[in-house]
């Protein structure tokens, strides 16, 4: 059982404000994913929450208990590092059972809490082995483990597979999120990697600059993003953006001229715009589609065929466009394509770069990644 | 098209490994004769210890038929054996307070680091540059007033704050390197701030902090300044013993020699020992 609550949180390095007032709610047993571009304090703010850097202002709560004076190894969590942090000079199982060590629990006790979690882990043969006689998959193992043996109540994941190739980042991807099952903990993981962020989170918080941009189920941020960093940043290939004009606003949605001339009415509640704004259409790679009536066109100046997909860049005016498009396109460099899309698929963003909301939630906009599973699973969905 | 490229560039590679060997093998050379004159004045001094009285002051030659006749004389005259107890005492005590007192230091400069940090380095290095003649009236008198003369507890304190800028500022470049992830997932384990020494920085550091020590201990053990002049019998090291020889009845060479050769001998066999360890610690940083 814990949940975790930020309240105004701020840290400053000196002079320079990293973390700018953050407010986060946690449930219990969620999987949060803080995700958001290098540098934009990601790393900062799980360290506050682990208590290894004091917050400058705001508190921290788990549990409806304010934490921020209590130390880390009191706060009930338990954290994986980036780097791993094994202990080099001790073996696996020295490792794994070294806070029982520090708490002075007996040894039979210790081993059998190893062997146990060494067991979900699948780390058995190697616990007579020191850290440099792993592969980064094991050592990033052992390194989870350690945590297990702690029975935290939050885990706290910092880019824990990004030293890892792809194929075992999969791997342990697939890994992470029976753990997450299995464990019943609520756990908070930071990456810049898209897929991981989509697939695992419950609740993905993008941040940017030291402030949470959006907070959101990763479909929602996917079909709903609040503005044009967070539209920009989720997905990928990028979100395309398109200077239009404002054409007209109706109860059914707002009419835009877009830049080859054609027109289209988005379905986004646009009561509070001014005649003269200026707007920005965005539509996902995804969601272009080929068309010879479609209201777009440019010259296709790179093609890059995926087998199954086509990436398709565009040039239109001033932009480069991207389009996701089918494995077995005829089309080849040079070529002029038309091309359209969904009106309901698009989006559009005010000058102030916040998106106009839309007139219609996505069906899926709700989904965890508990949902998808089928009805015969239990529900672990906190109440 | 591999093949071509293969065909080109070997007589490049061969010549490449050709200047490479040449380099190396001037290194060497250079490395060599270094050490050489580095040494020379250490290995003349041993011969000198097995010749006679006036063979040692006859011409140089490497020729000469060895004698003991010094080291007996030196052996016959007084107790090497309690100059060399000193000598260990004093070395052994000061670096273990050195250490004692700099791990600390050391650990909040390199984890704890303030604006100020670096330049509480720099001050505590450039007391080394003061002259200890400069202090060696006052350190002189607040010796008499407290009764540390002739002391190997005032040896120890004099040698511990000798040199406790350097072992303050080696330690600290060790422990910089250590990385910082390592203490932090100790203290998420649990683990306070003695335990974090303890059980990972003091073990992770090890090769550093041992060459330190060597390092701490050859320097006490060769101070000859402050053992010359804060001591007279009780608590003389082996440096005074040497001094000894020069003084009453004129030099002589041969059994200066052999004393000195003696009091040498202890610390260039532990250096010997651990020379492993030493050139690892001293390199720590640099290959790591
Ligand atoms: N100890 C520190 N002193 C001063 N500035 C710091 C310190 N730690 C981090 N910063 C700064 O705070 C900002 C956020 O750093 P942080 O490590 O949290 O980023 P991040 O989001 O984790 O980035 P990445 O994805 O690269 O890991 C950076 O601009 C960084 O330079
Ligand atoms: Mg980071």
């Amino acid at each position: 059982m814990a949940t975790l609550q930020l309240h105004n949180i701020t840290k400053r390095f000196g002079d320079t404000e990293v973390i700018k007032g953050i407010n986060l709610e946690v449930n219990d047993r969620e999987f949060v994913v803080f995700v958001g571009p290098s540098g934009c304090g990601k790393s900062t703010l799980m360290r506050m929450i682990a208590g290894l850097e004091s917050a400058t202002d705001g508190d921290i709560l788990i549990n409806g208990q304010r934490i921020n004076d209590v130390g880390p190894a009191d706060r009930g969590l338990a954290m994986v590092f980036q780097s791993y942090a094994l202990y080099p000079h001790m073996t696996v199982e020295g490792n794994m059972g070294f806070s029982m060590r520090l708490a002075g629990v007996p040894k039979e006790e210790r081993r059998a809490k190893v062997l146990e979690a060494a067991k979900i882990l699948q780390l058995e043969p190697l616990l007579d082995r020191k850290p440099k006689a792993l592969s980064g998959g094991q050592r990033q193992r052992v390194a989870i483990g350690r945590a297990i043996v702690r029975n935290p109540s939050i885990f706290l994941f910092d880019e824990p597979l990004s030293n890892l190739d792809a194929a075992l980042r999969v791997q342990m991807r697939i890994e992470l999120a029976r753990l997450h099952d299995e464990l019943d903990a609520t756990m908070i993981y930071v990456t810049h990697d898209q897929i991981e962020a989509m697939t695992m989170a419950d609740k993905i918080v993008v941040l940017h600059d030291g402030v949470v941009e959006q907070v959101g189920s990763p479909m929602a941020l996917y079909h709903h993003p609040c503005n044009r960093f967070v539209a920009g940043f989720i997905g990928s290939p990028k979100m395309n953006f398109l200077p239009v004009t404002l054409t007209g606003v109706a109860p059914g949605g707002v009419g835009v001229r877009l830049p080859g001339g054609g027109e289209r009415s988005i379905p986004v509640d646009g009561t509070h715009l001014e005649e003269s704004a200026t707007l920005e259409l965005g539509v996902r790679p995804e969601h272009l589609v080929l068309d010879e009536q479609g209201p777009l066109s440019g010259e296709i100046k790179v093609l890059e065929r995926l087998g199954g997909q086509t990436s398709l860049y565009v040039q239109m005016n001033d932009e480069l466009i991207t389009i996701m498009a089918d494995g077995d396109v005829a089309y080849r460099v040079n070529d002029t394509v038309h091309f359209g899309f969904a009106p309901e698929r698009a989006h559009l963003f005010g000058a102030d770069g916040l998106a106009l909301p839309s007139l219609q939630q996505h069906p899926l906009a709700g989904l965890t990644r508990h949902d998808n599973r089928g009805p015969g699973a239990p529900s672990e969905e906190p109440a | 098209m591999t093949i071509l490229r293969s065909a080109t560039t070997a007589p490049r590679s061969v010549t490449g490994l050709r200047s490479a060997q040449s380099k190396r093998a001037m290194i060497t050379v250079l490395g060599w004769s270094v050490a050489l004159v580095i040494f020379f004045p250490i290995f003349w001094m041993i011969l000198t210890g097995f010749k006679t009285e006036s063979a040692a002051i006859a011409d140089p030659t490497l020729i000469f038929s060895p004698t003991l006749e010094s080291y007996q004389a030196v052996q016959a005259r007084s107790g090497y054996t309690r100059f060399a107890l000193n000598s260990v005492a004093v070395a052994f005590g000061s670096t273990f307070f050195a250490l004692l007192l700099a791990i600390p230091a050391a650990y909040s400069m390199a984890f704890l680091p303030t604006k100020r940090t670096k330049g509480t380095l720099l001050w505590m290095l450039s007391t080394k540059m003061l002259p200890p003649v400069g202090v060696l009236v006052p350190i002189y008198l607040i010796f008499r007033d407290v009764g540390l003369l002739d002391t190997r507890t005032g040896l120890i304190i004099i040698y511990t704050l000798m040199n406790l800028p350097i072992v303050v500022w080696m330690l600290y470049t060790f422990f910089k390197d250590m990385p910082k992830d390592i203490l932090e997932a100790g203290r998420m384990d649990g683990a306070s701030t003695f335990q974090e020494v303890f059980f990972l920085l003091l073990p992770l550091t090890l090769p550093g902090i041992a060459s330190t020590g060597l390092l701490s201990i050859i320097l006490s053990w060769n101070e000859a300044f402050w053992s010359l002049n804060l001591t007279s019998s009780k608590a003389a090291p082996l440096t005074a013993y040497i001094a000894s020889f020069s003084s009453p009845e004129g030099l002589f060479w041969a059994k200066l020699s052999a004393a000195s050769t003696m009091a040498i001998a202890p610390i260039l066999i532990l250096g010997w020992m651990t020379q492993k360890q030493m050139v690892r610690g001293l390199t720590f940083g640099a290959v790591k």
